[in-house]
């Protein structure tokens, strides 16, 4: 029988059988995961995309503490039901920025990756406060709290430079304006024209969220759900056919 | 252990103890689906996409994508349906109701745009919510028409994304000092008592000078409302926000701005016409 006669020999050496099967599972993980990284169309050409401001920032970690994603996903995937319902199917250059990205297949709730603009401010209020006053068939639980959590953003330069040491772009201006960006977006009464000239005029909402004085987290997190599946320019995306 | 098995498979040549163990094969079915799955995992890295090279994945010689697949298939149902989305967004709004075929089209497909796009705030059943108007009733902010509902869809209310958005703005009488305490109190008994009974009927004749000078350019002189400025008739039982006194005395202090969201960069012509007649024919179209 040969080299199968040699399995024998193996399977008397523990260590020896260790190190072959994680041989084998790290070839399996490089032909799979390896290509990803080089591939020229795994992260599509968009026009629109750029990185959260510190505000959306802030809200997307409150996202991430309060487990939102454990009822949603925030990727549409291509199918007919999911397009008509959601929008636009998601792609990946516009999870680009999310370290971790929040796709996923278990929905208790609704999709949100598109949820940007898709609701008033006031009701994102009133539906976080007590889901169930809009939507009276709603499982999810109250958050009527973060509005009373105010934040001030003194670490939100750290937060943006762990995440810049992790990929994203984020410029040096960017990261010195840290705090007064944070502060202005939620303040239309203040000077925000650095913040709209740093992340751009189109995309950034400046507005008071939450309509109560001071930022809280409802601002934050607000900010955060106005923006998403919001930034990439569609008239301008073609499908690429090999994929 | 059956000796026949034992002279029929032979043994491994392993023994403990003086336990051996035989070298029964694979059963056949078993071996069959294996090489089964093999050559079909072949065939399926031919066909469809799969194996990663230098710049870009074998795309495969069916030529199969997802994305091309969902467009086609979104593309499948528009054909479908694109002569009655055509007639729907061309005819005249006020003539749908009276196309009997249209109309049961434009009902159906707006039933299933309201419960993807509305019903977050108007409820599944179109009643509403504390703050979000009740489409089931004929009490209407901005006009109960047809055409009403059909601007009020594609523009919506007070939001910043769209320029022709139906706006107004009730002043906050408390919080920026239009108004004293003393006359906000009477003012709000005033209102309560244009539909029932005020908190205190002594304030009412002081609240109606309160009133007059301050409300009825929007509210009208006796208090029935104006839809141009989305302005709520008073007089009515039906509250937005609510009829009892801290309710109206929070919407005097502070004011309300409730936003709806422009659909007319969503959502295709024939879907708005389609839920404006869905809305329409839900009771209170006028």
């Amino acid at each position: 029988m040969g080299i199968l006669d040699k399995h024998a020999f193996l399977e008397k050496n523990a260590t020896l059988l260790l190190a072959c099967s994680f041989a084998v599972v790290t070839i399996g993980g490089i032909v799979e995961i390896a290509p990803l990284f080089y591939l020229e169309n795994t992260i599509e050409d968009v026009e629109g995309m750029r990185p959260y401001t510190p505000l959306e920032l802030a809200g997307r970690d409150i996202y991430i503490r309060e487990g939102c994603y454990v009822c949603h996903s925030q990727m549409i995937r291509p199918m007919r039901d999911e397009v008509e319902r959601y929008g636009h199917y998601s792609l990946a250059a516009e999870s680009k920025y999310d370290h971790p990205f929040q796709w996923g297949s278990k929905r208790t709730g609704p999709d949100l990756a598109r949820v940007g603009g898709r609701y008033s401010d006031e009701w994102h209020v009133d539906h976080l406060t007590n889901p169930q006053s809009v939507v009276p068939e709603s499982v999810m639980p109250k958050y009527g709290f973060l509005t009373h959590a105010m934040i001030e953003g003194e670490y939100m330069q750290d937060l943006m430079s762990t995440h810049a040491l992790v990929g994203v772009p984020y410029t040096e201006d960017q990261l010195e304006n840290a705090q007064s960006d944070f502060l202005a977006q939620a303040d239309p009464d203040s000077d925000y024209d650095g913040l709209l000239e740093r992340y751009g005029e189109d995309s950034v909402n400046v507005r008071n969220f939450d309509g109560e004085p001071g930022i809280s987290e409802m601002d934050a997190l607000i900010a955060y759900l106005q923006m998403l599946g919001t930034l990439v320019d569609f008239s301008t995306f073609y499908p690429d056919e090999s994929r | 252990m059956s000796d026949d098995l034992k002279q029929k498979h032979g043994t491994t040549g392993h023994s403990w103890d003086g336990i051996e163990e035989l070298n029964t094969p694979l059963p056949r079915w078993w071996l069959w689906t294996f090489y089964a799955c093999i050559v079909w995992g072949v065939i399926y890295t031919v066909m469809y996409p799969a194996w990663p090279l230098v710049n870009q994945a074998t795309s495969g010689v069916l030529g199969f994508s997802t994305r091309a697949q969902v467009a086609e298939r979104i593309a499948e149902v528009e054909a479908a349906n694109a002569g009655i989305n055509e007639q729907l967004a061309s005819v005249e709004l006020t003539e749908i109701a009276g196309d009997p075929e249209l109309n049961q089209y434009a009902v159906s497909a707006g039933a299933s745009v309201f419960q993807t796009w509305c019903a977050q705030c108007h409820g599944s059943g179109a009643a509403g919510a504390v703050g979000y108007p009740n489409l089931l009733d004929d009490d209407w902010l901005w006009g109960g028409s047809i055409e009403d509902i059909h601007y009020t869809v594609t523009h919506g209310i007070r939001n910043e994304d769209d320029w022709d958005a139906r706006y107004s703005a009730m002043p906050a009488f408390g919080r920026d000092e239009l108004l004293t305490d003393e006359e906000i109190d009477s003012v709000v008994n005033y209102v309560m008592s244009l539909s029932g009974e005020p908190r205190d009927a002594s304030l009412v004749e002081a609240g109606a000078e309160v009133f007059e000078y301050n409300c009825v350019s929007c509210h009208m002189e006796n208090g029935t409302g104006d839809r141009e400025q989305g302005a709520p008739n008073l007089t009515d039982a039906i509250w937005l926000y609510g009829g009892d006194y801290e309710t109206i005395h929070e919407t005097v202090e502070n004011a309300r701005f409730g936003v709806m969201p422009n659909w007319g960069e969503r959502l295709s012509e024939a879907q708005i016409r389609a839920v404006a007649t869905y809305v329409h024919q839900l009771g209170g179209g006028e």
